[in-house]
């Protein structure tokens, strides 16, 4: 039972809790507003905040620019294809794993998370020799491949840790009422697994969101998502400040929003269920 | 514990999924280690249609005894060091802030948290240009208004500032899981300790700090493995230029700019190396949790 | 029907042998009651028959027809788990459908007998209800019903009280006896409880270690069991065992008297000693005693409220035709 807490300290809590969470935020809180401002206003000084003229101009010069939506197109593809493809691969696999253990499943989870541990940059010539050989340089669905099987451990690792929590009595029980197998996996533990697999779904499609190796090798100017499209300014041309900000914005505001939702199990994701 | 039929059906299921890990794993990384016996520098003509030289361990050997491998080691070092110490330390005090009752809790998490959803390219040039700017940026209009020089972030302390960035992109990270061991510590142990008249500082040295211990160490394995292959945040601020360049940035330039993939390729060999001897780790620690 | 034989079944998990070569049969329509410490191989057991494990080495026949190697689905069996196992994200309605929807029933056959089993087992008021919302008792009932509706061969049930309080299971165990004498359908009851056993039984299995002790009815095992392991078993406070020289009075290595033929009396009993604990239920009184000689406690239920207490000298005397004879193998002496 929590005790009660003396309503001064609540109120410094509170105080030092807002200005630090305040201060870690504010780069992306001052990108979003010197997006709606001129060139001149977002280099003015001393910096303005709210005093300005508010503009959607950026915006639109960076979709006639550049056209954005073209990038983003290609990010939520291959951001989603590799998240729904790594799914439908790792649904069986947890499902195995979490269900009908065998004395090899922990040797073989811990396998699969060591494949994660490869350092991209190790085997980038293959890959991208691979990637010529086969014609997947700068298309969608060679990123959407290489970025499922980068995630496909974290796939199968959440899934296995939501999957462990459902007890393996329902399942039997099932089995014991004339449930086949498809049936045991389609109407007792899919439901059951459903806001498992949603979150499981959540992270991964945030992390191939922002995965920025491959999508930055393997790609020219087809296939390129948000990741490639912002690096894109790395060279400055001029006043840009406020078109980089618009750009910025609008290449993470959709998984900010999303990746509120998913905080709680991004810990559990990110630490392969040793943290919960 | 299962029967037959299931344990049959299980093996048909985990097969797509681990033949395509063990291919994903296995086909690119012998091609790697074959690369890094050979001479193959395709500008030079060297292609693989007209074979390869064998060139023993020259590859290693000139890896590592060229002039820019330890100087990438240390920065490496550099790079990883610091931001651990930065993000461990700052995330177990603001997750213990964030662990006491205060007003909007929900929100300041949901902007804590926030930097971590950002792409490692937008946070890289949000910060080299909207806050480290000389003349324009945040920072500097600080500076100024405390009266002090403007500091050139990237040209002058360029490894500080991409430690700096990377820091602010992995400290929700720190913060999140630190603050869920903390949560989970058992109220009734501190109230036990206060009982027996532990004072709040050795409460802390003696009760929080050996609970968080494991997801200190799980936050520090999990860290290095991301930072060891830190990428897009210093190819879209230096360019590995002023010593910035970690080992992974020197590979990606070996085989990129350079174009000598034999070199390049035994670099990696060792970036795996270096990669697995973390893991090992790691891997120790989420393997005695599967047991539970 | 419902008639189930073992035959030299064995169960290995990899190389420990949990259920060493084991002969049972259980007769159509009878209630059995599988009891032992937890460990015993009991669930095991449990789990062979319901096709939840495979058997290592014999069969299992249901109704005179070789079920080994039919799955669980196809068995004919229902069972009740430990935890219930109720499907979370199903109504109890569907809950209860569920195996006649497996088995592809029609949804008019279907709802009479969801209805049917709702008001046997008073549910019909929360047939719309999750799971999440009942308390425990409600639920070990949906388990109940669900396996009913289906008029299985019979019925298994997997320790299905034991996450009940106390009083909730008396009211349960009388429930299931109830139904039991309604349907007289086969039932296979696993309990670690020897109240349970001996309130529900037809006929009592008691294993130890994989290995069936002793078959029998409730007071053939009570009045006649067969080794120093069941007599300690069944009857509640345990039987008195003493060894040394009282045994060998007897002319054996160990006797056996179980509390309630212990008689108290006011003086120049054949035992004596001081009573440690006295714990008074009113209509019993349970005597700890030490000092006997005999052996370190002596248990003894007096009738009513003896007004003994802590360090008082008490004087007893034992049924002698109530004592039993063990050998020293612990083979009862008849």
């Amino acid at each position: 039972m929590a005790r009660a807490i003396s309503p001064r300290r609540k109120l410094i809590t509170t105080a030092a809790a807002w200005t630090i969470a305040l201060i870690i935020f504010f780069p992306i809180f001052w990108t979003i507003l010197t997006s709606f401002k001129t060139e001149a206003q977002a280099i003015n000084d001393p910096p303005l905040f709210f005093n300005f003229d508010w503009t959607l101009e950026n915006y639109s010069v960076v979709q006639e620019r550049s056209d954005y939506m073209r990038f983003l197109w290609n990010s939520v593809i291959i951001a989603g294809g590799s998240t729904l493809l790594g799914i439908l691969i790792a649904v069986p696999a947890a499902w195995s794993m979490a269900f009908v253990p065998s004395r090899r499943t922990k040797d073989i989870l811990l396998w699969m998370l060591s494949t994660k541990m490869l350092p991209a940059v190790g085997v980038l010539y293959p890959i991208s020799l691979l990637f010529v050989e086969f014609n997947l340089l700068d298309t969608r669905i060679g990123l959407v491949v290489v970025l499922m099987l980068i995630n496909l451990p974290i796939i199968v690792w959440m899934l296995y840790t939501y999957f462990r929590e459902i007890p393996g009595e329902i399942l039997e029980a099932a089995r014991m009422d004339g449930a086949t197998l498809k049936e045991e996996i389609l109407y007792v533990l899919t439901p059951m697994a459903i806001p498992g697999i949603a979150s499981t779904v959540l992270l991964n499609f945030i992390l191939a969101w922002n995965e920025a190796f491959w999508t930055l090798n393997l790609t020219a100017a087809n296939a390129a998502p948000l990741t490639a499209f912002i690096a894109s300014y790395s060279s400055p041309e001029g006043l840009f400040f406020a078109k980089l900000s618009a750009a910025s914005t609008m290449a993470i505001a959709p998984i900010l929003i999303l990746g509120w939702f998913s905080q709680k199990q991004l810990v559990r994701g990110l630490t392969f269920g040793a943290v919960k | 514990m299962a029967t037959k039929a299931s344990r049959s059906a299980a093996r048909i299921m985990m097969a797509p999924a681990v033949v395509l890990l063990l291919g994903w794993m296995l086909v690119p990384l012998i091609m790697t280690l074959y690369f890094s016996f050979k001479r193959y520098l395709p500008l030079r003509g060297d292609s693989l249609d007209r074979g390869l030289d064998w060139v023993g361990f020259d590859n290693y050997v000139r890896f590592i005894s060229s002039s820019s491998f330890w100087p990438s080691v240390q920065t490496t070092l550099v790079m990883v060091g610091g931001v651990l110490i930065i993000t461990v330390v700052l995330g177990i005090l603001l997750a213990m802030l964030l662990d006491q009752p205060f007003f909007g809790q929900g929100v300041v998490r949901i902007l804590v948290i926030a930097p971590f959803f950002v792409m490692p390219t937008v946070s890289a040039l949000v910060w080299k240009n909207m806050m480290m700017d000389p003349v324009n940026g945040v920072l500097s209009h600080l500076w100024r208004f405390f009266g002090a020089e403007p500091v050139s972030w990237l040209s002058d302390v360029p490894l500080g500032s991409i430690v700096l960035i990377v820091s602010w992109q992995w400290l929700p990270f720190a913060t999140l899981i630190l603050l869920t061991a903390i949560q989970s510590l058992d109220s009734e142990q501190l109230e036990a300790a206060e009982m027996d008249g532990a004072p709040p500082l050795r409460r802390f040295w003696h009760i929080v700090l050996p609970h968080l211990s494991r997801a200190i160490t799980i936050v520090i394995l999990i860290q290095t493995i991301f930072l060891l292959s830190i990428f897009a945040e210093i190819f879209v601020t230096t360019g590995g230029a002023f010593g910035t360049r970690t080992l992974t940035y020197l590979i990606f330039q070996r085989v990129i700019d350079s174009q000598n993939i034999g070199l390049g390729s035994a670099g990696g060999v060792y970036a795996i190396i270096l990669a697995n001897i973390v893991a090992i780790f790691l891997m120790r620690i989420v393997g005695k949790n599967l047991d539970k | 029907m419902g008639q189930i034989q073992l035959k030299q079944v064995t169960k290995s998990f990899g190389d420990v042998q949990v259920i060493p070569p084991l002969d049972l049969t259980i007769q159509d329509g009878e209630f059995t009651v599988f009891v032992g410490p937890s460990g015993c191989g009991k669930s095991t057991l449990l789990r062979l028959i319901a096709g939840l494990e495979d058997i290592t080495t014999g069969t299992i026949e249901i109704d005179g027809k070789d079920a080994t190697d039919v799955v669980p689905a196809k068995r004919g069996l229902a069972m009740v788990f430990q935890s219930y196992a109720l499907y979370p994200h199903m109504s109890v309605r569907k809950n209860i459908a569920f195996p006649l929807r497996m088995a592809k029933m029609d949804q008019a056959e279907i709802d009479k007998r969801v209805e049917a089993a709702a008001s046997v087992l008073n549910l019909t008021d929360y047939l719309d209800r999750r799971p999440g919302q009942l308390s425990g008792g409600q639920r070990q009932r949906v388990a109940i019903g669900r396996a009913i509706v289906r008029e299985p061969a019979a019925f298994l049930f997997d320790e299905p009280l034991s996450n009940l309080d106390a009083a909730l299971r008396v009211g349960m165990r009388l429930e299931i006896s109830e139904l039991h004498e309604r349907l007289k359908t086969t039932m296979i009851y696993v309990t670690h409880d020897q109240v349970e056993a001996m309130t529900m039984a037809d006929k009592i299995v008691v294993l130890q270690a994989g290995v069936i002790e002793q078959v029998g009815s409730p007071l053939e095992l009570y009045r006649t069991p067969r080794n120093l392991f069941v007599a300690g078993f069944i009857g509640s406070p345990k039987m008195n065992f003493i060894e040394g020289e009282e045994a060998a009075k007897h002319n054996t290595t160990t006797i056996g008297i179980r509390p309630e033929h212990i008689d108290v009396v006011e003086a120049n009993g054949q035992w004596q000693g001081t009573v440690g604990v006295a714990e008074h239920l009113g209509s019993d009184t349970f005597f700890h005693i030490h000092n006997t000689g005999l052996a370190e406690t002596l248990t003894v239920r007096a009738i009513g409220d003896v007004s003994l207490r802590h360090g008082d000298t008490i004087h007893l005397n034992p049924r002698i035709e109530e004592i039993h004879r063990f050998d020293a193998a612990g083979l009862r002496i008849a």
